[in-house]
C-alpha cells in the first residue's frame, strides 16, 4: 500500500507539472487551458482551479481514510482467528456523509453556474468583431460580413486591451458534419453543427499566434483540420482586412497559370474574388499566400507543398477531399506560378 | 437456516412471490414505453419544422372510428380472461374472438389511412420531417398491433382445437397486459399526431 | 442438512465426445454454463478490443506515425470502443450476473431458461456480425469495412452522403440485435429476483449482488431502448430516404446526440453498478465483517439508478445549449456523485475495525476503491460545463472515462474472476501468479491512465490518428503507451493463471473463502440443480447463521 501511496503522489506530481506550464512567459505553440489569455479562458482556469483544489481535497482525505484502514486494520500474522466486532452500520456516520457531499455539490454549482452565465450571456459590445465560422470536412472558412472578408483555416483578430474591450464574436455553422472550435487559451470549446447557430467569443489580451484544431470527430482527416488564430494589434489588423478585401492581384506574367486554374477543375471549389473562379467547396484562395500554411495547417505554404499538394493531396492528408489534380509538369509549375501571384 | 427448518416452514406463513410471467411482461413494457416515448419526443420535437408539405392539418383526419374498435378490444380481452379462469372457454372464445376481429378492423382502418395518404396525399417517410416521423411512429405502433394480432390468432387456433383450459388463464393474462399496453400506446399516439400535431 | 449435493453417477463422462459436449453447451439452458459462455465470449473480445488498443497506441506513440492509415486507425478505435463495451463489458456483467444470482437467492435457475439462451445467442450473433464487417463490409470507392464513425456516431456523419457503403450498417444492425438480448437479459434478471427468491428472502434479506442486478437491470430497460429507437430511426433515414437526422431537410444533429446520450449515460451505470456488487461482496469477507450500512447501499445505489437518467447532457455540454440547460446539467451531475461517494465511504466503513486479508480478490477491490475515487473526482470537475468546454472531447476524457472502466469495471471484475473461480470451478487459482498479474497491471494501468490527463490539459483532441509534433505531446504519448505492454503482461499472467489452475489448481471445496452468502453452500462447481433443497434464509448472511449458531445476524439486523 506504500505503493498506492507513492502512486497517489506521482498522479499529484503530475498534475502539479501539467499545471506549471502556466508560468510560461509568451505564447507558446503548447496549447493549454492553463495560460488564459482572454476573459471566458480566464474564468474557466479560475473555476477549474477551484474545482480542482475542491476535488485535490477530497482525494487526499479520502485517500488517506482507505490507506489508514488498510494498514491499521490488516490480518495480523498473530491473529487468534477470532471474527472482528461485527458493525452494521451508523446512521449518524451515513447523515455526515450524505450532507458534507451535498453542501460541496452545491457550493461547486453556485460557482459553475456563475461561471456559465458570464460567459454565454455576456452581452455583444458595439465595437465586437464579427466573425462567421463555417466548418469543413476539412478545413475551417472564415467570412467577416461587417467587413466584406473571406478567408480560411487562419483567422485573424485584434488584440483586446482589457480596459477597452474589443472581442471577436463568433457565429459557428457547419456545411457537412459536426466540427468543434478550439483554441485553450482563448476559451473553451464550441461546436460547429449543420442546420444549427451557435455562438462564442474571444478577447484575447496578447498578440501572438495559438494553435488549435477540430475538436468533435468529422472524419477521415478531422486529425488535420488544424486551425490558428493570429491575434494581431489594432494596426496589424486594419492593414490586414484592407489587403483582404481587395480582389486577387492580376498579373500577366503568370496568365498561363490563371488559365490552367480556370480551365480545369479548380473552380468548382475554389473562389479567387475579381476572377470567374466562385467554388465554394474549398478555401478561398484570393490571398492564398497571406497564409503560412495551406491544407488548414497540415503543411507549411511553400512552393514545393504547393505543388506535391496540388499533385497528391494524400502526401499531406490520405483521405481529404481534394482530388489528385493529374496535371502534367509544366501546367503544374504554372498553376503554382500563378497561386503564388495571389498574395 | 434451522436444523428443523421442515418443522418450521409448516409453521410460518406461506412464502408467497409475485408471479415471474406478469413481472416479465411489465419489464418488457417499461423497456417498450422507452422506445415509444423516444418516438413521441421526435414527433413533438419536429412538429412545425417541416420544410416543404403536405403538412399535417391538410391531409390528416380523425380515425374515431378504428381508435373505438381498438380500445373496444381492451374491453373485450378484459371479459376474456375471468371467463378463462372460472373455467367458461366457450365464453373466453367468443371475447378473445371478438378482440382479434376489432384489433383487425383497427389494423385494416390504417392501412387504408396510408393508401389514401400516399396515393392520394403523395406523403410518405421520404416526403418530409411530417411524413418520416408519422409513419414511423404510427408504424411502430402499428407494427406491435400486428404481433398481437398474430399471437391473438394463435390463441384463436388453440382454443378452438379445444387445447386451452383454466390453467391458461394467467399466461392469457400476461397477454392481455401487453394488449392494454398497445392500446394504451394508441391514446398517447392519438393525442400526439391528431390533436397535439395538428 | 438443507443443501448437501446428491452425488450423481458419472460413470458416462469420459465416453462422451467432443462433438456431444459441446452440443451440450449451445442448446443448454443452464444459467450457470449460459454465464460461463457469456464470461468466455467476452474474454475474447476483450483480447480483441485490446488489440485495437494497442494498434491505437503504437500509432499515437510518436507524432506523424506511420504504423497505420487514418482510415484503419478511425476503425480500429470505431471498433475498439463499440467491442469493449457492447462484446466485452455488458457480456462478461451479465454472464456473472447469470451465474451468481440465482445461486445466490437460493433458486434452481433463472426465470425463463430458455430466454436466457436466446438472448445470450442474440448477442453472440451481434458480435460475429459486428466483425463480420471486416471482410463484408464493402462498398463504394473502397469505404466500406469496418465502421469508423467512432462509437458514438454522430449524425449526420453516419448518413448515406458522408458514410458510403454498409459499414456504419454493420454498426447499426450489431448493436442493434445484442441489444435486443440485453432486454431479454434484464427482463429475466428482473422476474428472476422478484419471483424466485427462497422462503425467508425477503428484499431486504437478498444479497446486494441481487439488488444491484436488479437496479441494472431496471436500467437496462430504459436504457438500450432509446438506442434501439435512434438506431432504427438511422436506418430509416439511410434506406428509405427518412429526414430524422438529415439535416438537409430540417432535421437535427443534435438530436441524435439526445437520443444517443439517453442511453449513453445510463449505459455507464449499468457497467459500474454490477462492480459495485462485486465489490460489495469481496469487501466484507476480506474485512471479515459484514457489509457497512446495508439499507443505504441499496438507497443510494437505487438513486443512482434514478439520477443517472437526468444526466445525459453533460456529454453535450459543447453543443451550444442554453445556459440554463448547462447549469441544470452540471447541477444533476454533481448530485449523482453524491450516492456514488456514500459507497466509497461504506466500503471503506467496511473495512474499518476488521480484519483485512490482502488476497489477490481483496487487493483488486482497494485498487478499485482507490481508481474509482480519483475517476469519480475527474467526472465531478468534468460536470463544471466550462470546465468541460475546456476539456470535453480532449485526452483528459478519454483518461476520466478509461480510468472507470479499466480503474474500476476491469479491477472489480479480475477481483470478481479470482473470488468466484474456485466456485465455477472447483480449484484454487494461484496467488503468486494473481499478485503478479495485480502488480504488472496496476503499474501499466496508471502509467498509462495518469499520465493521459496531461495531454488532454494541453490541449490534445481525442479521435485523432496523429498529432503535431512540439505541441508538448510527444513525451506524455510515449509514456502512455509504454504502459500499454505492462497491461498486456498482466492480463497474460491472469490468463496463464486461469489455465494452469484449471488444470492443476488443487481443490477448493464448497466454501474456501468463509463467506456467508448462499453459493457457498453447494459444491465446487454446483450440481446443474444447484442446491439439493432450497435453503430457508433468516438473514442477510445465511452462512453466518450456520456459522455462528450463537451468535445469528437475524438477531441484530
Amino acid at each position: 500500500m506504500r505503493v498506492a501511496g507513492l502512486a497517489g503522489l506521482l498522479v499529484g506530481g503530475l498534475l502539479a507539472a501539467g499545471l506549471c506550464y502556466g508560468a510560461a512567459a509568451d505564447p507558446s505553440p503548447i496549447p493549454t487551458m492553463f495560460r488564459p489569455e482572454s476573459t471566458p479562458a480566464a474564468s474557466i482556469h479560475r473555476l477549474s482551479l477551484f474545482v480542482l483544489a475542491i476535488s485535490g481535497i477530497i482525494f487526499v482525505c479520502v485517500f488517506w481514510l482507505l490507506v489508514y484502514s488498510v494498514v491499521k486494520f490488516r490480518k495480523r500474522s498473530d491473529d487468534d482467528g477470532s471474527e472482528p466486532p461485527q458493525v452494521y452500520g451508523s446512521n449518524p456516520l451515513e447523515l455526515a456523509w450524505t450532507v458534507i457531499p451535498g453542501l460541496i455539490v452545491l457550493v461547486l454549482f453556485l460557482a459553475t453556474a456563475r461561471v456559465i452565465h458570464a460567459i454565454q450571456d455576456a452581452p455583444r459590445p458595439e465595437s465586437a468583431v464579427e466573425v462567421t465560422v463555417i466548418g469543413h470536412q476539412f478545413w475551417w472558412e472564415f467570412r467577416y460580413p461587417g467587413l466584406g472578408v473571406v478567408t480560411a483555416n487562419e483567422l485573424h483578430v485584434p488584440v483586446s486591451d482589457p480596459a477597452h474591450p474589443t472581442p471577436t464574436f463568433l457565429t459557428l455553422l457547419s456545411a457537412d458534419t459536426d466540427h468543434s472550435f478550439w483554441i485553450p487559451e482563448l476559451n473553451g470549446k464550441t461546436d460547429l453543427i449543420p442546420n444549427r447557430i451557435n455562438h462564442m467569443w474571444i478577447d484575447p489580451h496578447r498578440e501572438g499566434v495559438y494553435l488549435g484544431q477540430c475538436a468533435q470527430y468529422c472524419g477521415v482527416q478531422h486529425a488535420k483540420m488544424l486551425l490558428r488564430v493570429y491575434v494581431d494589434s489594432r494596426e496589424d489588423f486594419e492593414r490586414w482586412v484592407e489587403q483582404e478585401k481587395k480582389p486577387a492581384e492580376r498579373n500577366d506574367a503568370v496568365s498561363a497559370g490563371r488559365r490552367v486554374f480556370e480551365t480545369t477543375a479548380c473552380i468548382n471549389c475554389h473562389a479567387v474574388s475579381g476572377t470567374v473562379a466562385d467554388g465554394l467547396f474549398g478555401p478561398d484562395l484570393t490571398h492564398l499566400m497571406s497564409r503560412e500554411t495551406i491544407a488548414s495547417g497540415a503543411a507549411l505554404n511553400t512552393r514545393e507543398n504547393l505543388r506535391l499538394w496540388i499533385h497528391d493531396p494524400d502526401a499531406f492528408k490520405p483521405g481529404s477531399l481534394m482530388p489528385a489534380m493529374n496535371l502534367n509538369d509544366q501546367d503544374l509549375d504554372a498553376l503554382v506560378a500563378y497561386l503564388e501571384s495571389l498574395r | 437456516m434451522h436444523d428443523t427448518s421442515i418443522a418450521a416452514a409448516s409453521a410460518e406463513p406461506q412464502w408467497v412471490l409475485p408471479s415471474r410471467g406478469p413481472v416479465a411482461m411489465y419489464s418488457l413494457i417499461l423497456a417498450e414505453s422507452a422506445i415509444f416515448t423516444i418516438f413521441v419526443v421526435a414527433y413533438l420535437f419536429y412538429i412545425g419544422k417541416n420544410l416543404t408539405g403536405p403538412y399535417p392539418n391538410d391531409v390528416l383526419e380523425l380515425p374515431i372510428f378504428a381508435t373505438i374498435c381498438l380500445l373496444s378490444s381492451s374491453g373485450t380481452i378484459h371479459f376474456a380472461i375471468p371467463a378463462l379462469r372460472r373455467g367458461n372457454t366457450r365464453a373466453f372464445g367468443t371475447w378473445w374472438f371478438a378482440t382479434l376481429a376489432l384489433g383487425s378492423i383497427f389494423l385494416f382502418e390504417t392501412g387504408r389511412e396510408w393508401h389514401y395518404l400516399i396515393y392520394e396525399k403523395g406523403l410518405t417517410i421520404s416526403t418530409n420531417l411530417f411524413g418520416t416521423t408519422y409513419y414511423s411512429l404510427v408504424g411502430l405502433h402499428a407494427f406491435h398491433v400486428t404481433v398481437g394480432l398474430i399471437l391473438l390468432a394463435l390463441g384463436m387456433i388453440f382454443t378452438l382445437l379445444g387445447k386451452v383450459r383454466q390453467e391458461h388463464a394467467e399466461r392469457a393474462e400476461v397477454f392481455s397486459l401487453y394488449w392494454h399496453f398497445v392500446d394504451a400506446v394508441w391514446v398517447v399516439v392519438f393525442t400526439v399526431v391528431y390533436i397535439v400535431g395538428r | 442438512m438443507a443443501s448437501e449435493s446428491i452425488a450423481l453417477p458419472r460413470a458416462t463422462e469420459s465416453t462422451r465426445g467432443i462433438t456431444e459436449r459441446l452440443h451440450e453447451w449451445v442448446v443448454t439452458v443452464d444459467h450457470k454454463k449460459i454465464g460461463l459462455m457469456y464470461i468466455l465470449y467476452a474474454l475474447v473480445f476483450l483480447v480483441i478490443g485490446g488489440i485495437e488498443a494497442t494498434i491505437i497506441r503504437i500509432q499515437l506513440i510518436i507524432p506523424h506515425n506511420n504504423f497505420v492509415s487514418p482510415q484503419v486507425f478511425n476503425r480500429m478505435m470505431t471498433m475498439h470502443g463499440t467491442t469493449m463495451i457492447f462484446f466485452v463489458a455488458m457480456p462478461i456483467l451479465f454472464g456473472f450476473g447469470n451465474y451468481l444470482v440465482p445461486l445466490m437467492i437460493g433458486a434452481r435457475d433463472m426465470a425463463f431458461p430458455r430466454l436466457n439462451a436466446f438472448s445470450f445467442w442474440l448477442m453472440a450473433f451481434g458480435g460475429l456480425l459486428l466483425y463480420f464487417s471486416f471482410i463484408g463490409g464493402t462498398g463504394l470507392y473502397g469505404a466500406g469495412s469496418a465502421p469508423d464513425v467512432g462509437w458514438w456516431a454522430y449524425a449526420p456523419l453516419t448518413s448515406r452522403a458522408f458514410s458510403k457503403g454498409h459499414s456504419t450498417d454493420f454498426w447499426t444492425l450489431a448493436v442493434l440485435v445484442s441489444g435486443f438480448g440485453s432486454i431479454g437479459t434484464a427482463v429475466n434478471f428482473i422476474a428472476t429476483i422478484i419471483s424466485m427468491r427462497c422462503p425467508g428472502m425477503t428484499l431486504g434479506k437478498m444479497p446486494l449482488l441481487a439488488w444491484m442486478n436488479l437496479v441494472m437491470a431496471g436500467l437496462v430497460l430504459l436504457a438500450i431502448s432509446p438506442l434501439t429507437a435512434a438506431q432504427a430511426m438511422l436506418m430509416l433515414d439511410r434506406y428509405v430516404g427518412a429526414h430524422f437526422f438529415d439535416t438537409q431537410a430540417g432535421g437535427s444533429a443534435a438530436i441524435w446526440m439526445h437520443f444517443f446520450w439517453i442511453f449513453g449515460h445510463p449505459e455507464v451505470y449499468v457497467l459500474i453498478i454490477p462492480c459495485f456488487a462485486f465489490v460489495s461482496e469481496i469487501v466484507p469477507v476480506f474485512s471479515r465483517k459484514p457489509i457497512f450500512g446495508y439499507p443505504v447501499m441499496v438507497g443510494a445505489t437505487v438513486a443512482i439508478g434514478f439520477v443517472s437518467m437526468t444526466v445525459w447532457a453533460h456529454h453535450m455540454f459543447t453543443i451550444g445549449m442554453t445556459s440554463y440547460a448547462n447549469a441544470f446539467f452540471t447541477f444533476s451531475t454533481m448530485v449523482v456523485g453524491i450516492p456514488t461517494g456514500i459507497k466509497i465511504f461504506n466500503w471503506i466503513g467496511t473495512m474499518w475495525g476488521g480484519k483485512i486479508l490482502l488476497k489477490a480478490p481483496m487487493l483488486f477491490c482497494i485498487a478499485f476503491i482507490f481508481q474509482f475515487l480519483i475517476a469519480g473526482l475527474t467526472g465531478i470537475m468534468l460536470a463544471a460545463a466550462p470546465f468541460d468546454w475546456q476539456l470535453g472531447n480532449s485526452y483528459f476524457v478519454v483518461a476520466h472515462f478509461h480510468y472507470v472502466i479499466v480503474g474500476g469495471i476491469l479491477f472489480a471484475l479480475f477481483g470478481a474472476f479470482y473470488y468466484w473461480f474456485p466456485k465455477m470451478s472447483g480449484r484454487m487459482y494461484n496467488e503468486g501468479l494473481a499478485k503478479l498479474h495485480f502488480w504488472t497491471f496496476f503499474i501499466g494501468f496508471h502509467l498509462t491512465f495518469d499520465l493521459m490527463h496531461i495531454p488532454g490539459m494541453l490541449g490534445m483532441p481525442r479521435r485523432i490518428y496523429t498529432y503535431e509534433p512540439g505541441r508538448g505531446w510527444d513525451f506524455w504519448n510515449f509514456l502512455i503507451t509504454i504502459g500499454v505492454f505492462f497491461q498486456i503482461a498482466g492480463v497474460l499472467v491472469f490468463v496463464a493463471n486461469l489455465g494452469w489452475s484449471l488444470w492443476k489448481g488443487r481443490t477448493a471445496g464448497n466454501d474456501p473463502w468463509d463467506a456467508w452468502t448462499l453459493e457457498w453452500a453447494t459444491s465446487s462447481p454446483p450440481p446443474d440443480y444447484n442446491f439439493a433443497s432450497i435453503p430457508t434464509v433468516r438473514s442477510r448472511r445465511p452462512l453466518w447463521d450456520l456459522k455462528h449458531p450463537e451468535d445469528p445476524d437475524w438477531k441484530y439486523e
